[in-house]
């Protein structure tokens, strides 16, 4: 089974997330900041990370860089969840080694269509009409 | 909702839009139409129902509307477009040499996501095509919908949905929660109204259709008669794309499905297509985008 670290300040959006991700077949783990997400990394590396841009401690952009320079710390799919929902927040996320990038408020359609579009998950089956 | 006013509802959109409803679609026509008759002021279905017997033609204009307008979303089932990039368009490009040119058609082009969608792959393709003519045609039978298309202006919830980050930075300009996309890809996308129902031979012979997920509210007669009017306004060797719930197996030999590749047709040279690829006569369009 995939492995996915929630890192989210709040805990009813990490709640909400691991429900959601559990549901498309992930193993949750969560962490409330980034300092903590990143001791969880050094650990063992996750196949993918939700992750909270404003945080106390460390926040999610200096977690990503730290994320990176790790051993092996490219190889997890990063996907940004966060109310920060301007351009220039998007492309400093991305310009850091950001994957993907959700704008908040989300849903279970929202987050499996950017897990699929970063490989996590396969296709999903078409809706029905 | 009483079963006259659900009888009634279904021949007013058989006959008005060709939408073939089944006998249990009485929640889809509750959502979409009580918020129309709550709009005109109407208490319930029951009300609309009077006022469309009343001869109301503006009403039944707007009931087709809501009834026919489906939510869609960028990229839509991904598949089709990983086809267009890897397949079809090489291949097309490859016959198309000396012509240069390729027409494409959204055939349910709706609120712009599907059109759009192709016209960020084809601008991602820019390196192949330079000196093409490349037209994309988006049609649909509702006004509002292309209204909505050609503003180009998407909620922060239709931009999360199946377009990748980097093509929201690349193509669209934020505008507080509003995405708008960039008048470049706008204008590589010409909209008309259109009833698949109607006539479609003035739109002229295309390469490429992308028919995706309006069929499967036609009947079976309509659907065979619109496959053979498709036929005849494509190339030879031109691409039928279908939605994931479709085919045209068991249904007409006019088109045939390609092997290994769900979703993808070509004529099969039955029923009168086109003689030869390349004999295009062009339409009488708005310029089309030069990439």
């Amino acid at each position: 089974m995939r492995t996915c670290l929630v890192v989210d300040d709040s805990s009813v959006v990490r709640k909400i997330a691991r429900r959601i991700l559990e549901d498309l077949d992930f193993q949750i783990v969560e962490a409330e900041d980034g300092e903590k997400a990143l001791e969880i990394c050094k650990k063992g590396l996750p196949d993918a990370i939700l992750l909270d841009w404003n945080m106390p401690v460390m926040d999610g952009y200096e977690f990503l860089g730290n994320l990176r320079r790790l051993p092996g710390g490219h190889q997890p799919k990063v996907v940004f969840c966060t109310t920060e929902n301007d351009i220039d927040h998007i492309s400093r996320a991305l310009h850091a080694g950001a994957n993907e990038y959700i704008m908040k408020p989300f849903d279970r359609d929202i987050v499996a269509a950017k897990f699929q579009e970063v490989g996590l998950i396969e296709q999903m089956l078409p809706a029905s009409a | 909702m009483n079963q006259p006013d659900y009888e009634y509802l279904r021949k007013l959109l058989k006959d008005n839009s060709g939408l073939d409803l089944s006998a249990d679609k009485q929640y889809l026509i509750e959502s979409r139409l009580l918020p129309l008759a709550r709009k005109a002021g109407l208490a319930d279905i029951s009300e609309l129902v009077q006022k469309l017997k009343g001869g109301s033609s503006v009403m039944v204009g707007q009931v087709v509307e809501a009834m026919t307008t489906n939510e869609t979303f960028f990229f839509r089932d991904k598949v089709p477009f990983d086809h267009f990039r890897e397949s079809i368009m090489p291949e097309i490009i490859k016959a198309r040499a000396n012509r240069k040119s390729i027409r494409i058609w959204c055939a349910a082009g709706s609120t712009g996501q599907e059109p759009y969608s192709l016209a960020m792959c084809v601008k991602e393709m820019s390196a192949a095509l330079t000196g093409w003519r490349v037209e994309i045609v988006a049609t649909d039978i509702s006004q509002e919908v292309l209204e909505k298309s050609k503003a180009g202006i998407y909620s922060q919830f239709e931009v999360q949905r199946g377009l990748p980050i980097q093509m929201l930075v690349k193509y669209f300009k934020q505008n507080g929660d509003l995405w708008q996309i960039n008048p470049e890809i706008r204008a590589m996308v010409q909209h008309r109204q259109l009833n698949l129902l109607h006539d479609f031979s003035q739109l002229g012979v295309f390469d490429i259709i992308f028919c995706r997920n309006v069929l499967i509210y036609f009947d079976q007669d309509t659907k065979i008669n619109i496959f053979g009017r498709l036929a005849k306004i494509m190339e030879p060797d031109g691409f039928l794309v279908l939605g994931a719930a479709e085919t045209v197996v068991g249904l007409t030999d006019v088109f045939k499905p390609f092997p290994e590749r769900r979703g993808l047709y070509r004529p099969s040279g039955i029923a009168g297509a086109p003689a030869k690829a390349g004999a295009t006569s062009w339409p009488k369009v708005p310029a089309a985008a030069r990439l």
